[in-house]
């Protein structure tokens, strides 16, 4: 492992105390492109062949991930993003579905090395949020079970009351109230928001570089969502977490991230910083996607 | 001939035709088998003769019991029985059980309630028993068997078509259908009940074969067609202690009933979808 | 459970009741004079309420009192109690080799699913399941007693002999029992796996670096269990009556001759203490089945 980090030895230092409502302010995308790359993509091919004839979901996909930088993937349902986001945390590994082309993460290709070497990554240095908070959590684990799972996997030897106090830490950290209750609570005992605060918290325990956010605030209300991207904006900036954030969403999209990919029919059609996409749309389809943005205007 | 060509989209359209066709292959011989029988035995199946516990041979196919009947033609009645038994049980059970079940499914109210609870009470007990309960209430024979039988496997079904009609009766089609005044007994059998045939006919061929066995497993403890009748289970109790000299008299029936059971549940098999992997 | 072992025990006493007809009848025969029937009636308490008789008649069975058999004259708790005791060894012994088969193949085949040993399995568990375990006990006991001479087909020890040999004897009869049960339970473990293991939280369990043998054994077991678990509990009420079948073949004598004689001589006593012995144990089953299922199912428990 390149870093057990801190967590083993000192006072957790990986997430700051909760400021209440100070807005988060990113670094500009320039910024963050400086940094280094911890993710890069290329030629990323998914094809399923659970029919008869093989069906190409994602071709060419090619991105490129700096240290702190939010990058927004968009586009319809169907248009593949999901398929890159799942393929970049390890998660295709069905024998029907075939893939071509690199992940590269630090010195390893994640997509043509084997399971256990992807293993000692995925939720550690690389973790992932799903929609559906209620089934993606485990319904029949406590919540705090949950959050610490990944330090249970991936630091072994951590005690059970250093685990412990990391997750109470963590689920304040993500603004659950009271953590040391919810530790000991079930899912279906949360509202959909906090679900989403301790898939979070479970994600975030580790520190990782890279926290994949696939379509996070879909299942939740307008509030809740706002809620939620700000968490995830305070990640970003108090962390340098870097977020690849999945969403059909594109007013988040604005709000959220430095550059944005625009994905059709499983491919990329448009890429830049945010800003120039939104400002000025190169496709067709982008301006499209656009100008179906309801404005509200003052 | 378009007709066998139909028959043949059919199967090579399932998830796993192989598993059908092995199935149907193993009906169509027990099938045959009852069916020839209505017309041709090679023995009377109750015709005693003074060649008792023959082994197999030309004249005897299966060999004969002690009593000197053939065994075979024994088998070709006995599966007569076990099958018009089986299927009758699921006349009566799946029949009743599919109303019982659509009816409180689709009203609800204390009626459901206390309907289910007796349901939920019998389901708990295996069918041989619950047979058993009727039998010695309503005495022994093959048609007291096969309402004994048949009611005992109301349950099953009605749960089943039950949770169906809680499920559909919410959905927008339904809503749809009983606000545009359709009369409820057309809701329930027109618009949901097809809607539930999936369910239902996995359930009705497990039934079916639960209704085979357990038919089976009565007559061998001696309820069901009385003696000389054959029946199934009984040749393969009374034959038990003979099993040595004569091993064709235990295995020919019980062959036939794994047969008849395999036959349908390979059929269902072959019918439903092949589940996916773990990863 | 109280209350559906009070409703069954009533329908059970009620439907003995109105269709056994006259039991000083019975007793006495068609021949009695009116007068001694009258006496044994009120003797047996026949000339009060229904609902009294069976409260009466419950206090009994409670206590252990099951009336006394038509034909042979006895306590039916004397003629049964011992017999019960075989019977149930039997059904438990079945239950125990179902979850020691079934458990390990459900796990495997799911793990493997699609793997050439997976349906290899699928047909054998069909074949399994196709046999009836009369059938198999009778094929068994050639096998393993009169090729292999594993145990001595009729040879039952009693368990007031010999624990050890008595258990010994039923294991043949038991596997019987158990096999086609297994392979269905096996089945449905499997199925029960691969759906929970197509949901969202096993996909969750995956990102954060577990292995399928942790997300299998940490994850998903417990939620496939949870369907196996109700299976496992009608399982036992099912090896009850297999009991019935199987001790016929292996000559044990448990409750089913008993059984069996007294429902052809129409014994009601016995026919109806029988039915109830075996009702209660399986209501207290079912009982039991529903706390697990609370224990394991944090969901449920709230309702």
């Amino acid at each position: 492992m390149t870093n057990v980090r801190e967590l083993t030895s000192q006072a957790p230092t990986n997430l700051p105390e909760r400021s209440s409502s100070s807005p988060h302010i990113l670094a500009s995308p320039e910024e963050v492109a400086a940094n280094e790359i911890v993710l890069e993509v290329k030629d990323l091919c998914i094809e399923f062949h659970d029919h008869k004839l093989p069906e190409r979901v994602v071709e060419n996909f090619n991105l490129v991930l700096h240290k702190g930088e939010i990058m927004g993937i968009v586009g319809e349902s169907g248009s593949g993003k999901s398929m890159s986001a799942l393929a970049i945390a390890g998660l295709l590994n069905r024998k029907t579905i075939s893939k071509s082309g690199q992940i590269l993460f630090e010195d390893k290709d994640f997509l043509n090395c084997d399971r256990r070497c992807l293993r000692k990554y995925q939720g550690d240095e690389i973790s992932i949020i799903f929609q559906e908070p209620m089934t993606s959590l485990n319904p029949l684990h406590r919540i705090g079970r949950q959050v610490e799972e990944s330090l249970r996997i991936h630091h072994p030897r951590l005690s059970k009351a250093r685990r412990y106090e990391l997750a109470i830490y963590t689920m304040r950290a993500v603004g659950l109230p009271e953590p040391e209750k919810v530790y000991r609570m079930y899912p279906h005992e949360l509202s959909g928001g906090m679900r989403q605060r301790a898939m979070i918290a479970a994600a975030m325990i580790g520190d990782p570089k890279i926290l994949i956010a696939d379509e996070p605030t879909t299942a939740l209300d307008v509030t809740i969502q706002a809620q939620i991207i700000d968490l995830l904006k305070e990640i970003n900036v108090s962390q340098g977490t870097a977020i690849l954030f999945i969403s059909h969403d594109l007013s988040l999209v604005e709000q959220l991230c430095h550059r944005v990919i625009v994905m059709q029919q499983g491919k990329i059609i448009e890429t830049g910083i945010t800003h120039d996409v939104f400002t000025n749309p190169q496709e067709a389809y982008t301006k499209a996607l656009i100008d179906a943005i309801p404005k509200v205007e003052l | 001939m378009k007709k066998p060509n139909a028959i043949h989209r059919f199967i090579e359209s399932l998830p796993r035709p192989e598993l059908f066709r092995a199935g149907a292959i193993m009906t169509l011989i027990i099938v045959a088998l009852v069916v020839v029988g209505f017309f041709y035995m090679p023995y009377e199946p109750t015709a005693m003769s003074t060649d008792r516990l023959q082994g197999v041979s030309f004249t005897h196919l299966m060999g004969t019991d002690k009593m000197g009947r053939d065994i075979f033609s024994r088998v070709m009645y006995g599966s007569r029985v076990t099958l018009l038994v089986a299927l009758g049980t699921m006349i009566i059970g799946a029949g009743l059980g599919i109303l019982i079940g659509a009816i409180t499914g689709y009203y609800g109210g204390v009626v459901d309630e206390i309907v289910m609870r007796i349901m939920d009470a019998l389901f708990a007990f295996p069918n041989v028993l619950l047979a058993l309960i009727f039998v010695s209430l309503f005495g022994s024979g093959t048609f007291k068997v096969m309402w004994a039988l048949g009611i005992a496997f109301i349950p099953s079904f009605t749960r089943v078509v039950r949770s169906e009609f809680i499920r559909c009766k919410h959905l927008d089609y339904v809503k749809n259908a009983r606000l545009q005044g359709v009369p409820d007994l057309r809701v329930i059998f027109v618009h949901i009940l097809p809607n539930t045939r999936g369910v239902l006919l996995s359930n009705l061929l497990i039934g079916f074969n639960n209704a085979v066995l357990a038919e089976a497993g009565l007559s061998f403890l001696g309820i069901g067609s009385q003696p000389p009748f054959a029946s199934l289970g009984q040749m393969i109790s009374e034959a038990q202690e003979v099993f040595f000299k004569v091993p064709s008299s235990v295995l020919g029936p019980g062959l036939v009933i794994v047969l008849m059971v395999l036959g349908f549940s390979l059929m269902g098999e072959g019918i439903r979808p092949a589940t996916q992997s773990l990863d | 459970m109280l209350i559906t072992l009070v409703v069954v025990s009533l329908c059970l006493y009620l439907s003995f009741q109105l269709i056994s007809g006259d039991p000083a009848t019975r007793m006495l025969g068609t021949s009695a004079t009116p007068e001694r029937l009258a006496a044994l009636r009120q003797e047996l308490g026949l000339d009060q309420p229904v609902l009294l008789q069976y409260v009466r008649w419950l206090g009994a069975f409670v206590t252990g009192d099951l009336g006394t058999s038509y034909v042979y004259h006895q306590p039916v708790t004397e003629l049964l109690s011992s017999k019960i005791i075989v019977t149930l060894s039997l059904a438990l012994l079945s239950f125990v080799f179902m979850c020691i088969i079934a458990f390990p193949v459900g796990i495997y085949t799911a793990k493997h699913a699609g793997s050439v040993l997976d349906r290899i399995v699928l047909v054998v568990n069909q074949v399994i399941m196709a046999i009836p375990p009369f059938f198999s006990g009778i094929i068994i006991s050639w096998v393993f007693g009169m090729i292999l001479h594993l145990f001595a087909p009729g040879g039952y020890i009693s368990y007031t002999k010999s624990i050890p040999q008595f258990v010994g004897y039923l294991v043949f009869p038991a596997i019987a029992i158990a096999l086609p049960r297994a392979a269905q339970a096996a089945r449905l473990i499997r199925g029960s796996i691969l759906e929970e293991a197509s949901k969202n939280y096993t996909r969750t369990a995956y990102s954060r670096g577990n292995s399928t043998n942790g997300v299998l054994f940490n994850h998903v077991l417990k939620h496939a269990f949870l369907p196996v678990l109700t299976f496992m509990g009608m399982s036992l009420g099912n090896m009850l009556a297999g009991s019935l079948v199987v001790e016929r073949v292996f000559n044990i004598p448990g409750i089913s001759n008993t059984l069996l004689t007294s429902i052809g001589n129409r014994d009601y006593p016995v026919v109806l203490a029988a039915v109830m012995w075996i009702a209660s144990i399986i209501i207290i089953i079912n009982f039991l089945v529903d706390v697990l299922y609370r224990v394991i199912d944090p969901r449920t428990a709230e309702e």
